[in-house]
């Protein structure tokens, strides 16, 4: 990122000049109080809103010269992971992991060994065929992770994925992402959980009203609420 | 795309259907509301345009000759009246066939003192009709205009029901347009029931396609199998429609038939069937294609 500026139509500066470099298998936790302007930040990441100034470059897509049709090939590339877990409600565990691939047109053979293979990961195999509202939060959101993972992104974006979450819940899904990350994918991930950033020692970007104001290899929390 | 995303869309698409059970169902009794009001006028048109014909049809001019004609000025004449492009059929009755005609309709005793004296009061005269009933006064003063001009008129009378048949004419042609009206109306407030209902579809579909997009669905991939649910919709709420309409129709043909004192009779039901069912199946799919197509647009710019 060099020098992004993001402001809304309504006239809030979400983001203020930021310059930042993320590295391949890096895994990064973005901090800071409600509001700073970490969804934005989130959001540019995968190009659901576009800066208002400045340049963006994930995985070699310069994202203020992507064209529309060409934003799915990026999002392919990013799994998304949220605080709400969007999973389509109508769809069981397994057919919202493979539609993930399904939109790649994955031949099915290769689909369902695949999309077996990553719900084995998050420990779902048992529970495939549950449509989302039989299934506990925490498993909804291995569910998403799962979708997530399924075509092998290079960056995982996941935007507070613990915050509905119980704490012991929450240390599950931490140790499912840091397997992820340990396998080479780059995780960019906002939270409000101290714990979790204290006890896992990872890179700490802290945003404050659009701006980063730390940036910390193996940082901490840093706030006290 | 490959024969197994093809494959994939179509699935998905009938699949959604039932998924979305309630939605379905409205989308399609929608349909099914609005197609079949527009089918009823449609075929009540068709019927009193076929009855206001049926009835102009019988109308014609008779053109009664002097009974002092030459054979030459009879030919002129008919040649005269044949080659006004207004006139479909030119018949000959001859005073003889006259008299045969007037047996057959006032009965035998009104005829017998004419051929015991072999006398013949009747006179030679023809039978005109017309392409387009509403001209007949038009064309019977034309042919009453042939005599100006000529030292021994060769026609007698020009007659057609004056009056009457100017009010008849009067009578089908309002009957035409209302229905026309009735049929236009009809088909906008079909419209307008079917755009609403997919609105309310979509909007309750709208997290769905915003998922659709962040996993990296293309547009066309999105669109497809909502596409095929639309004309699945589309489709089965016109058969159903189709299936309502023609036993509906077939019914109120049979109890007509019975009804002898009927000025006109009902188009037949196998006349009508093919391409009614064509319209009406054809109606389904464009209303379910056109809903998908143009409801989902909105939503795929995320």
């Amino acid at each position: 990122m060099q020098d992004v500026w993001k402001t809304y139509p309504n006239g809030t500066h979400a983001l203020q000049g930021v310059s930042l470099q993320i590295d391949r298998s890096e895994f990064v936790y973005v901090v800071g109080p409600s509001g700073a302007g970490k969804s934005t930040f989130m959001k540019l990441i995968y190009r659901e809103e576009v800066p208002t100034k400045g340049q963006i470059s994930v995985n070699g897509f310069n994202l203020g010269k992507l064209k529309q049709r060409n934003i799915p090939l990026l999002r392919r590339n990013i799994g998304v992971i949220f605080q709400d877990y969007r999973l389509l409600p109508k769809l069981t565990a397994y057919e919202n992991v493979a539609f993930a691939m399904e939109v790649i047109e994955a031949p099915r053979k290769i689909m369902k060994k695949r999309v077996m293979e990553v719900l084995d990961l998050v420990g779902l195999k048992n529970k495939a065929n549950r449509e989302p509202a039989h299934l506990s939060g925490g498993e909804q959101q291995r569910v998403a992770i799962a979708r997530a993972i399924v075509n092998n992104p290079s960056v995982i974006v996941a935007d507070e994925p613990t915050g509905n979450l119980d704490p012991e819940t929450s240390w599950g899904i931490m140790q499912l992402l840091d397997e992820i990350n340990f396998r080479g994918t780059t995780i960019v991930m906002a939270t409000h959980n101290k714990e979790i950033v204290n006890t896992m020692r990872k890179r700490v970007l802290a945003i404050e009203n659009g701006h980063v104001v730390r940036d910390q290899l193996r940082g901490e929390y840093g706030y006290e609420f | 795309m490959n024969f197994n995303t093809l494959l994939r869309h179509f699935r998905e698409g009938t699949k959604n259907v039932f998924r979305n059970g309630w939605m379905s169902v409205a989308s399609m009794l929608s349909i099914v509301v609005s197609l079949s009001l527009l089918g009823v006028a449609l075929l009540l048109v068709l019927n009193l345009d076929r009855a206001a014909d049926e009835v102009d049809r019988q109308v014609e001019i008779s053109v009664y000759l002097n009974l002092d004609i030459q054979q030459a000025d009879r030919d002129r004449v008919e040649q005269e009246i044949r080659d006004m492009p207004e006139v479909q059929e030119l018949t000959f009755v001859s005073k003889e066939e006259g008299l045969e005609e007037m047996r057959e309709t006032l009965g035998d005793a009104m005829v017998k003192g004419y051929e015991e004296t072999g006398t013949n009061p009747l006179p030679d005269m023809y039978k005109v009709q017309v392409i387009e009933a509403t001209t007949v006064p038009f064309v019977a003063d034309k042919i009453l205009a042939l005599n100006d001009g000529r030292p021994e008129a060769p026609i007698y009378e020009v007659d057609y029901g004056k009056g009457t048949a100017e009010k008849l004419f009067q009578w089908t042609q309002t009957i035409r347009i209302v229905g026309l009206v009735l049929v236009i109306g009809l088909g906008v407030m079909a419209m307008f029931l079917i755009a609403n209902t997919i609105k309310v579809t979509i909007i309750a579909r709208r997290r769905e396609i915003a998922i659709m997009k962040l996993v990296g669905a293309t547009n066309r991939f999105i669109r497809w199998p909502f596409f095929i649910e639309g004309v699945l919709v589309g489709m089965t709420g016109s058969a159903l429609t189709l299936a309502i309409l023609l036993y509906a129709y077939s019914r109120v043909e049979l109890a007509a038939s019975s009804w002898k004192a009927a000025l006109f009779t009902m188009i037949p039901l196998h006349e009508i069937w093919l391409w009614f069912s064509i319209l009406i199946l054809g109606l389904g799919f464009l209303i379910g294609a056109w809903g998908s197509t143009i409801s989902i647009r909105k939503f795929l710019k995320v």
